[in-house]
């Protein structure tokens, strides 16, 4: 299928893309990886009115450790957060996290910036940005990740707004992210991640609402002297998922408790 | 007699070089000058009269050059799409369909407009701009519901939605029954799937008003089929009607009828003046290419206490959408043709009942019926195994007509022309280590873990088909398979023949029979196929029967072809024909091996002056070929599977598949169709589902993104053995393998499950076999 | 508006000006009449359509030509080089890697990304690197051998065969 038609203009700079952004008005969009823009317009689910490319803005792609902090630019590439030395290093969970977006295809293109902002329910990375409290960094401004994914595919971005950076912590402790599906290029049914830091666990799951969900309670529990298998069963406690044709919302919440113990036992 | 050393051979396809370089011609890779785009505007609704179309937004949009709705189309198309309406002996209520909806529309996805425009996205962007006015009428997605009595109606101008309810008795099934010490009953569903070729379907059309000459390039199974059915429909005559159809991306039974886009595009070429082209978005094949399966299956099983079969009663209830398929009853007969299996049963019961739903049609997809057929009657046995606690391989093999049976005919008066059952079982037990699996199945067992061993043990129907059969079924239609062999006067050999490969490797197998059978270089031999303008009539590629019905039909074109030649040779070397011997492709005299003449040399003699006295010059010969009966192959697969406890996940860990499809030309392409018929089946059995909105009728399963197919990580590494149980039908003991792993495959994956998960008193698990619906039926078990 | 786009594909110079949403795939199909790259769905699951951008593979149904501006595109018609088949190529043919063909070039592209990544990859490093890429008729198996055959040819050691993927869903 073939998207309907639309201005198209690159930025070279971030404030060429904001000025870009205001000059195209509220439909416009701003084209990173287009993994998850190019299929919708291909539907006509999508109709931007422009898109501004900022693929050319170099200074976005970029991994950077930043003392405690691992600075991750918008435009990087999930091929590239998969390979990096200092991801596996520093943050490896977000390295393994990266290798399992998509296929080979989707992470040449697919990047960090895009997916945050598109803050899909089945993303990878808006679950790890929320349970490490992570920001993100705007051209305008850092936003906690907690403050930042208000609702499916609606995050607190302004309409200028473009996210430059995602910021996460270092933690190199015990860590695993599951993520259940039917086919190993599938997005998550439900997933769970597992991430031991300063001595406490943090627990995060995808897609078991229109957001990211910390699971507090599971952690919380683990703090308390929780066995994992104990801990896990507050995984979906205060859950409400949706169904889809994959998962009941039953099936969904039971996962996110299984998922949630195997990971934290699985966690290296 | 001939060298045969092609024959049986693990020859590389000749049809892949062009392939995998990018130089495959499918029908989008070809373009016409002056050449138009079609977008079809197809209905949002399931079920809605159309009250008002306004084209004048669209008509206005940038290139558009025509828009075309059924009235426009009601001048230049008559009739409607054939349906295989004998098939239905109690024929009931089978509605005529026109391509293009006019007053009401009864599926989603139904074409209502066409728009031309000069190019693809401009096409595209115009179609969006068509505005239809509907008013909602009460959707029928329900089959089962849909066929009570004062149900909605999927055509508001219907009787009900019966379209067919015919019984199929075969012995005294009462008695049969009265004989059992147990009686099993179940329901099975046979869930709709998408075909899903990977090449969706393109037409291209160009007409030309001079001589009234119509040229359509369509990617189908069966071109000539096609040829007949827009020769009804358009007005001209077969014979200016030319249909190619070059290289073809898959069709799996999808693509062997005519559809509404070939009259569209035919139509629309001959209405706008200009040629047309019409490319299928995979979104309107998941909406508008016929869909496979759709059935229910309630089962009663008669065995008695040692484990034998005694009677099996199936209904049929089968889901046709809006339409009848053009094949959509075929599927349902043959489904209970085969239901007895490979099994000595004294008696059989069966009904079908055809529904009319507002949904897309129902056609036939790789097996068309055995599938489902081998699918009810492996599991009617698992059942029986389980309800008398014995093991489901002993079960079969107390059930099986032994090797001296056959032919063995099945309680309907199908004649099984040969077989082995017990072999290809034995064979494959033997491979999967079947003993010590069942040991390690109940040490996991103490450690509650759920490893499940599926046995498939199935008979299927091939080579359709001898017109003795089929003629009550096809509406007195030989469904022959023809060939023209013709050696040029330098020895190389031409074969046009009415098949038409998709994926199957016809080029390589077809030259290899040919080969060995003229005893000419392979290399030398071209296979024509797809264009009718240079092929002899045929019904095409499907059903298993290239190789068994086109193929003997290429063996018996090419001993005409021998004889003819012996007669030049014996002129040629001055001896008497019957002195004559045909080896190694040279004709010599018996016991002087030196006096030779080649194949070549005749060939070129027989396009010289003195022939023999009343002999015409050329070397070819023509068959019809018409089988005397069917093939019959055979096989067990063994599927073991372990399902996670908490998740409901299946993990496939082995598959084992022994089949036996009488003697083979060419191993390699064999295997091929057994990898890829079971990874079809597998899909079916754990991953596939058409699933349309109960209130709308829109379909959920829109895109590649809510329907899956496996992927190469879902797949298994496949085991594969063979037996080798000649055909006595014909003359190469050939029986056909196109559907073998298809029909094997979904039963061995279920029962597998079923046997994982039997330790909690579950006894049937339906496809697709998700995560979701096992931890439910885990749920519910363990309460 | 039209927008410039310059391209070297399989080694050529192209220039075009095109309509910002032309996708990369038609272009390559109807601009420059590299059919060999094929379309198999609406929405990036398929594969039929990868081939190289600056020696990634990508998804040409899914980025537009305009993107493509200054980048080195290869394609599965760039394969072959002075009537030989690539590797890749003969190993498909060799194995029965392909029945209908219509997958087959986006199998080759995305083969060639992943030998290019990991020359000798196990069982498993196959079946992950080819997963954004669907077939319907060989079920994969020979696909698989196809990709070892060919790494074997290309020089990487002998291809190991590996546990199976079990550990996927955990």
């Amino acid at each position: 299928m073939i998207p309907a038609a639309f201005e198209y203009a690159r930025a070279s700079s971030v404030e060429e893309a904001s000025k870009l952004l205001n000059k195209f008005g509220e439909d416009a969009k701003v084209l990173a990886g287009g993994h998850s823009l190019i299929p919708l317009m291909r539907l006509r689910l999508a109709q931007p009115t422009a898109l501004i490319d900022i693929n050319g803005i170099k200074e976005l792609d970029h991994i950077k450790e930043d003392g405690h902090k691992l600075r991750i630019g918008a435009l990087t590439r999930h091929v590239t957060i998969q390979n990096s030395s200092v991801v596996k290093d520093k943050l490896p969970l977000l390295a393994e996290i990266a290798g399992e977006v998509g296929d080979n295809q989707v992470r040449n293109m697919g990047t960090m910036g895009g997916v945050i902002a598109h803050a899909d329910a089945a993303g990878d990375y808006p679950t790890l940005a929320l349970m490490l409290d992570a920001e993100i960094v705007t051209n305008q401004r850092t936003i906690q990740a907690k403050d930042f994914f208000k609702d499916l595919f609606t995050t607190s971005l302004g309409p200028d707004e473009i996210v430059t950076e995602v910021v996460f912590p270092v933690a190199n402790g015990p860590h695993k992210y599951i993520k259940f599906r039917r086919r190993l290029f599938d997005w998550a049914i439900v997933g769970v991640a597992a991430q031991k830091m300063n001595g406490d666990w943090r627990i995060g799951l995808t897609n078991v609402g229109p957001t990211p969900v910390r699971a507090k309670a599971v952690e919380d529990a683990l703090k308390k002297g929780a066995k994992p298998e104990e801990a896990a069963q507050h995984a979906s406690d205060g859950l409400n998922p949706a169904g889809d044709l994959r998962a009941s919302p039953e099936y969904k919440k039971h996962l996110a408790r299984v998922l949630t113990k195997r990971a934290i036992q699985q966690s290296t | 007699m001939a060298v045969t050393t092609m024959i049986g051979a693990r020859i590389h396809r000749r049809e892949d070089p062009k392939l995998v370089t990018g130089h495959g011609s499918y029908v989008d890779d070809l373009r016409q000058v002056g050449m138009l785009y079609m977008s079809v505007v197809r209905s949002a609704q399931a079920h809605a009269r159309i009250k008002s179309i306004d084209i004048t937004d669209a008509g206005k949009a940038p290139g558009v050059v025509a828009i075309y709705t059924a009235r426009d189309f009601k001048t230049m198309i008559s009739g409607g799409l054939p349906v295989t309406e004998s098939l239905i002996a109690d024929k009931k209520y089978v509605p005529n369909q026109f391509p293009i909806a006019e007053t009401e529309v009864v599926y989603f996805g139904e074409p209502v407009a066409v728009v031309l425009a000069s190019e693809r996205y401009q096409a595209a962007d115009a179609a969006e701009q068509v505005q239809v006015d509907y008013e909602p009428l009460p959707v029928v997605v329900d089959f089962e519901k849909a066929m009570q009595k004062g149900s909605d109606k999927a055509h508001s101008d219907g009787p009900d939605n019966i379209a067919w309810d015919v019984k199929f008795p075969g012995g005294d099934i009462e008695a049969a029954f009265k004989e059992a010490d147990v009686v099993v009953k179940e329901r099975i569903l046979q869930q709709r799937v998408f075909p899903l070729s990977m090449e969706p379907r393109v037409v291209m059309a160009n007409y030309v008003p001079f001589g009234n000459q119509l040229t359509l390039w369509t990617s189908t199974q069966v071109p000539h089929f096609v040829r007949i059915f827009l020769c009804f429909g358009l007005g001209i005559p077969e014979s200016q009607i030319r249909v190619i159809s070059p290289d073809v991306g898959g069709g799996f039974g999808s693509k062997l009828r005519p559809y509404p886009e070939e009259y569209l595009a035919a139509a629309a070429s001959k209405l706008s003046g200009s040629p047309v082209k019409w490319v299928e978005t995979r979104t309107e094949n998941l909406q508008a290419t016929t869909h496979g399966r759709g059935h229910i299956f309630d089962i009663e099983v008669a065995a008695k206490r040692d484990g034998t079969l005694l009677g099996l009663k199936v209904t049929n209830l089968s889901d046709n959408g809006a339409y009848v398929g053009v094949f959509g009853a075929l599927q349902s007969a043959l489904s209970l043709f085969l239901a007895p299996g490979c099994y000595k049963w004294k008696a059989f019961d069966g009904r079908t009942v055809g529904i009319l739903s507002n949904k897309m049609s129902t056609d036939p997809y790789r097996g068309a019926g055995r599938p489902e057929a081998a699918h009810l009657v492996e599991r009617a046995v698992d059942l029986v195994a389980h309800e008398l606690k014995m093991d489901p391989a002993d079960v079969r093999r107390k059930n099986f007509p032994t090797e001296k049976e056959f032919p063995f005919t099945n309680p309907l008066g199908m004649v099984y022309d040969s077989g082995n059952y017990a072999k290809t079982l034995d064979k494959a037990m033997q491979i999967v280590g079947y003993q010590e699996l069942r040991r390690r199945q109940a040490e996991l067992r103490k450690q509650g873990r759920y490893l499940g061993i599926g046995l498939s043990t199935y008979v299927e129907i091939c080579g359709v088909g001898p017109s003795a059969a089929t003629d009550h079924v096809s509406g007195s239609i030989s469904l022959v398979e023809s060939s023209i062999v013709r050696v040029h006067p330098t020895g190389s050999v031409t074969v046009a023949v009415g098949t038409h490969s998709h994926g199957q490797g016809h080029d390589t197998t077809f030259s290899q029979i040919v080969a060995d059978t003229l005893g000419v270089p392979y290399e030398s031999v071209q296979i024509n196929h797809g264009d009718t303008s240079d092929t002899p009539f045929g019904y095409g590629t499907y059903g298993s029967r290239s190789l068994p019905v086109g193929g003997i039909s290429i063996y018996k074109s090419c001993q005409k072809v021998v004889d003819k030649a012996k007669k030049i040779a014996a002129h040629m070397l001055e001896a008497a024909e019957a002195d004559v011997v045909f080896d190694q492709g040279r004709f010599h005299v018996k016991g002087s091996p030196d006096r030779a003449k080649t194949m070549g040399e005749v060939a070129f003699r027989a396009h010289q002056t003195g022939l023999p006295d009343g002999m015409e010059e050329g070397l070819e010969a023509v068959t019809y070929f018409d089988p005397p009966n069917f093939t019959w192959p055979f096989g067990a697969h063994i599927c073991v599977v372990e399902v996670d406890p908490e998740t409901g996940a299946v993990d496939i860990q082995k598959y084992v598949a022994v089949d036996d499809c009488g003697n083979v030309i060419n191993p390699m392409i064999v295997d091929g169709q057994i990898h890829g018929g079971v990874a079809q089946a597998i899909g079916q059995a754990l991953f596939e589902e058409v699933v349309y909105a109960e209130d709308t009728g829109q379909l959920r399963t829109g895109t590649l993104l809510d329907y899956s197919i496996p992927g190469i990580g879902e797949i298994p590494d496949l085991e594969l053995d063979r037996t080798i149980t000649p055909s006595p039908t014909n003359d190469l003991g050939v029986k056909g393998v196109g559907e073998a792993g298809t029909i094997a495959a979904s039963a061995a994956v279920i029962n597998a499950v079923v046997d994982a998960l039997s330790p909690l008193g579950i006894k049937h698990v339906d496809m697709p076999a998700s995560p979701d619906r096992l931890w439910k039926m885990m749920q519910e078990a363990r309460k | 508006m039209k927008h410039k786009v310059a391209t070297t594909v399989n080694g050529r110079r192209h220039e075009h000006e095109v309509e910002p949403r032309l996708l990369l795939v038609h272009y390559l199909r109807d601009n420059l009449g590299l059919t060999g790259t094929h379309i198999g769905c609406d929405t990036s699951q398929c594969g039929a359509c990868t081939i190289l951008v600056d020696g990634q593979a990508v998804k040409s149904c899914t980025m537009f030509a305009v993107q493509a501006e200054g980048k080195s595109l290869t394609t599965i018609e760039g394969m072959a080089k002075d009537g030989e088949l690539h590797p890749i190529q003969q190993a498909f043919w060799d194995e029965h890697g392909l029945q209908c063909g219509y997958c087959t070039p986006g199998f080759i592209m995305a083969a060639s990304y992943l030998l290019s990544q990991n020359p000798n990859p196990t069982e498993d490093e196959i079946r992950k690197g080819l997963e954004g890429n669907l077939c319907r008729c060989t079920g994969y198996v020979n696909i698989i051998k196809a990709v070892q055959t060919a790494a074997k040819t290309m020089g990487g050691a002998e291809a190991k065969p590996s546990e199976r993927a079990a550990a996927r869903r955990s």
